[in-house]
C-alpha cells in the first residue's frame, strides 16, 4: 500500500506500524514518530495499524536554537 | 542560582546547537562557552537513518543539560505533537515551547502559545515558553502552569539586542520570583550583560555565536559578559542621574586664580 513518509509517497508492504518502520529501515535507529498529525509513542507502535493513504511523520535529534 | 524546574544550573547561559560551520567548531564553542543547556530541535530523519544518531551522541559528549524546542510550530496542535516527540527522542520533559504567530517576526502567537502551554503542562511537561515581554501574557504563562519565562529580546535571529527595555525591566519587576530567561535577539555580548543586569536569570542564545567569524571566541566573549552583568546586577549599580556630580570632592580644593 502507498503511504507518505516525510511527504514522500513510499510502498509498504507492512501494515503496522513498527513492522513499516522495520521495512523502511529504520528498525534500530532513534526515532520519534507521528501518524496523521498525532504523536505515537514508541511503545505503542505494534498497537498501531497504518492504512493506505496515512500520513507518517519519522523524526530525529537534530541541531536547534 | 535561581533554580529551573527543580535543577540548578552550573552557568548563567544556554546555547543553542544550530548553524555551526563544523560539529567540532560547534564543541569548541560550547567548551569555551561553559554553557550549561543546549538547545535542539527535531526534524525529520533524512534517510540515511545515522545523522540524527551522529548529531545525539555529539550533544551527549558535551555534558550538558538538554532543552528541546518547538521551532517553526504554527499551531497548538503542531507544537504539541513535536513535543511529545521531543519528550520521547531526548528523554526530558523539558521542553521550549514556541508557538510563532508571524512569519516575518516570528513573533510568539499569545493565544496559542498559552493554550500550547496549558496543554503540555498538565501533560507533566516542564515548559520554557519563548514570550514577549507582555505582562497580560506572562501571568497566563503562569496560570497555565509554566514556572520559566522566556521573553525575546528582540526578535529570532536579528542580533539587535534588547528592543524593549522598559519593558523587559518592568517585566522583571512585576515577577521577581519567576526564573526568568531572555532568549533570541542577541547579537553581542553587551546585550547579555545588559540582561543580565537588569535581572534576569540567564540568556538564551545562538545565530550570534554560530554566525561570528570565530564562533568559540564569540562564545568565551558571551560567558565573560553574562558573568559581568549577573556580577554588576548582584553589586546593586548606582541610580543613573541626568546632572553631572563631581568624584573628586570639591572640598579641600585650592583657590588658584
Amino acid at each position: 500500500m502507498k503511504i507518505l513518509v516525510n511527504a514522500e509517497t513510499k510502498d509498504v508492504s507492512a501494515h503496522v506500524l513498527s513492522d513499516i518502520l522495520v521495512e523502511l529501515g529504520y528498525g534500530d535507529v532513534k526515532i520519534a514518530t507521528a501518524l496523521n498529525e498525532a504523536f505515537v509513542a514508541k511503545m505503542a507502535r505494534t498497537q498501531t495499524n497504518v492504512v493506505a493513504g496515512d500520513r507518517l511523520e519519522i523524526v530525529t535529534p537534530r541541531q536547534g536554537g | 542560582m535561581r533554580q529551573f524546574y527543580g535543577t540548578t544550573l552550573s552557568s548563567r547561559l544556554m546555547l543553542g546547537t544550530a548553524q555551526y560551520p563544523s560539529p567540532a567548531i560547534l564543541s569548541d564553542a560550547f567548551r569555551r562557552s561553559d554553557a550549561s543547556v543546549a538547545t535542539v530541535s527535531v526534524r525529520r530523519e533524512a534517510g540515511r537513518g545515522g545523522e540524527g544518531q551522529d548529531f545525539w551522541d555529539l550533544i551527549a559528549a558535551l555534558g550538558v543539560k538538554v532543552l528541546p524546542n518547538t521551532a517553526g510550530c504554527h499551531s497548538v496542535r503542531e507544537a504539541v505533537t513535536t513535543a511529545h516527540m521531543a519528550r520521547e527522542l531526548f528523554d526530558t520533559t523539558w521542553i521550549k515551547l514556541e508557538v510563532i504567530g508571524h512569519s516575518d517576526t516570528l513573533q510568539p502567537d499569545p493565544f496559542g502559545l498559552v493554550e500550547a502551554a496549558r496543554i503540555l503542562c498538565d501533560d507533566g511537561f516542564e515548559v520554557f515558553p519563548y514570550t514577549t515581554e507582555d505582562l497580560v501574557l506572562a501571568d497566563r504563562l503562569l496560570e497555565a502552569g509554566c514556572q520559566v519565562l522566556m521573553p525575546w529580546g528582540a526578535p529570532i535571529g536579528t542580533g539587535l539586542g534588547l528592543n524593549n527595555i522598559y519593558g523587559l525591566r518592568s517585566l522583571r519587576a512585576h515577577f521577581p520570583d519567576v526564573a526568568m530567561v531572555i532568549d533570541a535577539g542577541l547579537g553581542l555580548p553587551s546585550h547579555a550583560a545588559m540582561a543580565m543586569e537588569l535581572g534576569y536569570d540567564a540568556v538564551l542564545l545562538n545565530t550570534a555565536v554560530s554566525k561570528a567569524g570565530d564562533p568559540a571566541q564569540m562564545a568565551k566573549a558571551f560567558a565573560c559578559a553574562v558573568e559581568a552583568g549577573f556580577l554588576a546586577h548582584q553589586a546593586d549599580p548606582m541610580p543613573a542621574r541626568d546632572m553631572a556630580a563631581p568624584s573628586t570632592p570639591v572640598i579641600g580644593k585650592a583657590f588658584l586664580e
